[in-house]
């Protein structure tokens, strides 16, 4: 039972990092209606530009570990998001009323491009960063022993996750920015017609999204302490995973979907094998597809005819 | 949906407005490029990063920035407001479509006399090969992605599924590739029915999620299976395909010794090329003949609309399996060609990277276009060896390609194609009259 306590915490982190990467892909989908497949590796990204921020300010003799955290997120959110946008006037704005396969091919090549464009300037192999934020609470110990621990780095991790998602939340449902990308989602030539700029609030969601991506990258590289040039393609195809499984266009689903991948990844690697991991949230995206086609929170298609 | 684009005529940009632009597009790439690039880490021995600057290299990449919006900005105004799509003016792209028709059979000339002129030039040849392999991997992608409309990221699972069957039975049993070549399209062909049911109620980008999650799979099946599959370090020591029982080899029973021959070591790289070329011929022919039957025309009715297709009394369950089937078919025999030729197959030749490439090669060509899927295959991996010497920058530039070729030309490069069924007289069909990839 402890073990398990134990497990559900681990998962439940992972999930908040792949949920926060899930988020970008259900934003661009439910507004463009394409995938983003670039989107994992803009999250590689972001850790990157996290990591050297971070080897910067050190260097600079700053000790003050908020400080530090605060000024890196803030410039790798900023570099991200700016990553973005550019991404978003190269590859998919020139193909946005093209057929359907073309900006997911444009896609790729951008996902590729960035993969070994990280690769080419900083090198193939893994960089790892010293622990930054040590310590954390034992919540129960068992009389055999088992200790189920809540570090401080996991805290931070799921409350970064909750504020983000209160932000966001409050952002598409209050702001002028959220009424035009609902208007946009439902469709874009009567919002053109009623006065919202498409055009800015595509880019806008592929900026927010980014900045998300990034903050899932600094998440990512405080957690487990390192990154490289292809974690974007691994954490890219589980979080477009989570994405479909909770029902793609769905904010809440995509974080639930985030966090179911989480878990089954985790439950998995903790009671079958860790080789299988991948295997089994595949698997169960594959089942849960089978019997609900949309996704656990996802609208059912309309079919035009 | 889709909203109008208008594009009007913009009047000659000012030279003042003309560097604000390249100045504003400088100023991106300073901050998209300034920790990138200027600043470099690397993990030291102990395992404490370290890191240098390289501001020089990241001026130049400003400066070329700079330098290269003002080219391409004075290039638009030359060329004129619509850009790219009048560079390639309607009558140059019919005649493209009517050499089209030519090119083909002067094409299969040229390949069938490749090995008589490139004899001695081992490079040209085996480079050959894979892009006849290519060639085959597309052709049989467009069946399933062309034909049919079902976007399959996951196609190079069918690919590994051929390779690994030819390579786990020769080294197993013994069986001779001549055995092995069906029962490896058999297999693939059965791996692609198994796909096809799960994803039968799926559409456009759930089928493509799926797909990709499917060719994980088989992938990360391969690596962890390793009482089967030798996992990462792959199978090896796979036989070399034999001329129907005979060996091609310098030994007294070899070929070359039977027809009283010196031997040569360019005999089995032309006898794989002529074995490539007819699978890959036979992929073109199967696919030619099957869109005229009843079942090609189901494929395409499925591709163009999927609930009309229902409405009219066709069966979408069998329409997609078979699409799938037979796609995943020629998949695995190109697969067990890949197994005999390498002679070593390791779980790293089928990554998704693959399939992008395939995918690739089908859509970049025009889907549906056999000549054009033979024509990128040739434009894409002739191209990437252009780039062999710049190892680290070859994906980067071939992702480039993709993107910009997209922009240029969406709909592939052979933008008509001939129609499957028509009352009197064959017309080309512009490819923006057909739906494709919807699923």
């Amino acid at each position: 039972m402890d073990y398990f306590a134990q497990q559900l915490i681990n998962g439940l982190v992972l999930g908040s990092i792949y949920g926060l990467i899930a988020i970008g892909y259900t934003m661009v989908y439910g507004i463009v209606g394409m995938i983003n497949f670039a989107h994992g590796d803009v999250f590689m990204i972001g850790g990157f530009i996290a990591l050297i921020t971070f080897l910067l300010l050190i260097s600079t003799g700053l000790t003050a570990v908020p400080v530090i955290l605060l000024i890196v997120l803030l410039v790798s959110m900023a570099i991200t998001a700016l990553y973005g946008w550019t991404i978003e006037r190269i590859a998919y704005r020139p193909l946005r009323h093209s057929f359907r396969l073309a900006p997911m091919l444009s896609a790729i090549g951008m996902s590729f491009v960035l993969t070994n464009y990280s690769q080419v300037a900083q090198g193939a192999r893994v960089k790892p960063i010293p622990p930054v934020i040590t310590g954390g609470y034992t919540l129960h110990e068992s009389a055999d022993g088992f200790v189920i621990q809540l570090s401080n780095i996991q805290i931070i991790v799921v409350i970064t996750t909750i504020v983000l998602l209160a932000i966001f939340t409050w952002l598409v449902s209050r702001t002028r920015l959220g009424r035009d990308m609902r208007a946009c989602e439902q469709d874009q030539t009567m919002a053109a017609l009623l006065g919202v700029d498409v055009d800015r609030t595509i880019s806008m969601t592929f900026v927010i999204g980014a900045a998300l991506a990034a903050v899932a990258g600094l998440m990512y590289l405080l957690y487990y302490g390192l990154v490289d040039f292809f974690m974007g393609f691994v954490a890219g195809i589980k979080a477009f995973t989570a994405a479909v499984l909770g029902g793609i266009g769905s904010l809440p689903g995509a974080m639930l979907g985030g966090l179911a991948i989480g878990l089954i990844e985790t439950l998995w690697s903790a009671y079958f094998s860790v080789e299988y991991k991948d295997v089994a949230a595949f698997s169960i995206l594959i089942v849960v597809l089978i019997f609900m086609p949309t996704g656990l929170l996802g609208r059912p298609e309309v079919e035009k005819v | 949906m889709t909203a109008p684009t208008t594009n009007p005529a913009k009047p000659a940009t000012s030279i003042p407005a003309l560097l604000k632009t390249a100045f504003v597009n400088a100023l991106i790439a300073l901050v998209l490029f300034s920790l990138m690039i200027g600043i470099r880490t690397e993990a030291g021995s102990s395992g404490q990063l370290t890191y240098w600057t390289r501001f020089g290299d990241l001026a130049s990449i400003v400066a070329a920035v700079f330098g290269g919006s003002i080219v391409i900005e004075l290039l638009r105004q030359w060329i004129g407001p619509t850009g790219a799509e009048k560079l390639v003016p309607p009558a140059v792209q019919s005649g493209i479509s009517f050499i089209g028709r030519y090119l083909a059979p002067a094409l299969l000339i040229f390949t069938l006399l490749v090995p008589v002129i490139f004899y001695n030039q081992r490079y040209i040849l085996d480079l050959a090969i894979l892009v006849l392999t290519y060639v085959m991997l597309g052709w049989g992608l467009n069946v399933v992605v062309g034909l049919a409309g079902l976007l399959d990221l996951g196609y190079v699972a069918f690919y590994a599924v051929g390779a690994y069957s030819y390579g786990l039975l020769a080294t197993n049993f013994g069986w001779s590739f001549w055995i092995c070549l069906p029962l490896a399209g058999i297999l693939a062909a059965f791996w692609g029915v198994l796909l096809g049911f799960p994803v039968l109620r799926l559409r456009g980008d759930y089928l493509a999620i799926v797909t990709l999650a499917f060719g994980e799979i088989i992938r990360l099946v391969i690596i962890n299976w390793q009482d089967l599959t030798g996992g990462p370090n792959g199978v090896s020591g796979i036989p070399r395909p034999s001329f129907f029982g005979i060996p091609l080899d310098n030994s007294d029973d070899g070929l070359a010794a039977r027809l009283g021959i010196e031997y040569s070591p360019t005999h089995r790289i032309v006898f794989l090329f002529y074995l490539i070329l007819a699978l890959a011929l036979l992929t073109n022919w199967a696919t030619i003949r099957l869109r005229r039957l009843p079942i090609g025309r189901a494929w395409e009715a499925l591709r163009e609309d999927e609930v009309a297709c229902r409405a009219l009394g066709i069966n979408t369950t069998t329409t997609k399996l078979t699409a799938f089937a037979t796609g995943a078919m020629f998949g695995g025999f190109a697969g067990a060609f890949f197994a005999t030729r390498q002679g070593f197959i390791s779980p790293e030749s089928f990554t998704f990277q693959e399939s992008a490439l395939v995918l690739a090669i089908v859509v970049l060509g025009g889907m549906g276009s056999q000549l054009g899927v033979a024509l990128s295959a040739l434009a894409m991996i002739g191209g990437f060896e252009l780039f062999r010497s710049l190892e680290g920058y070859r994906m980067l530039v071939f992702g480039m390609a993709m993107v910009l070729i997209m922009i240029w030309r969406p709909r592939g490069l052979i933008g008509h194609r001939a129609p499957t069924v028509y009352l009197t007289k064959a017309k080309a069909i512009s490819s923006d009259l057909v739906k494709e990839g919807h699923g």
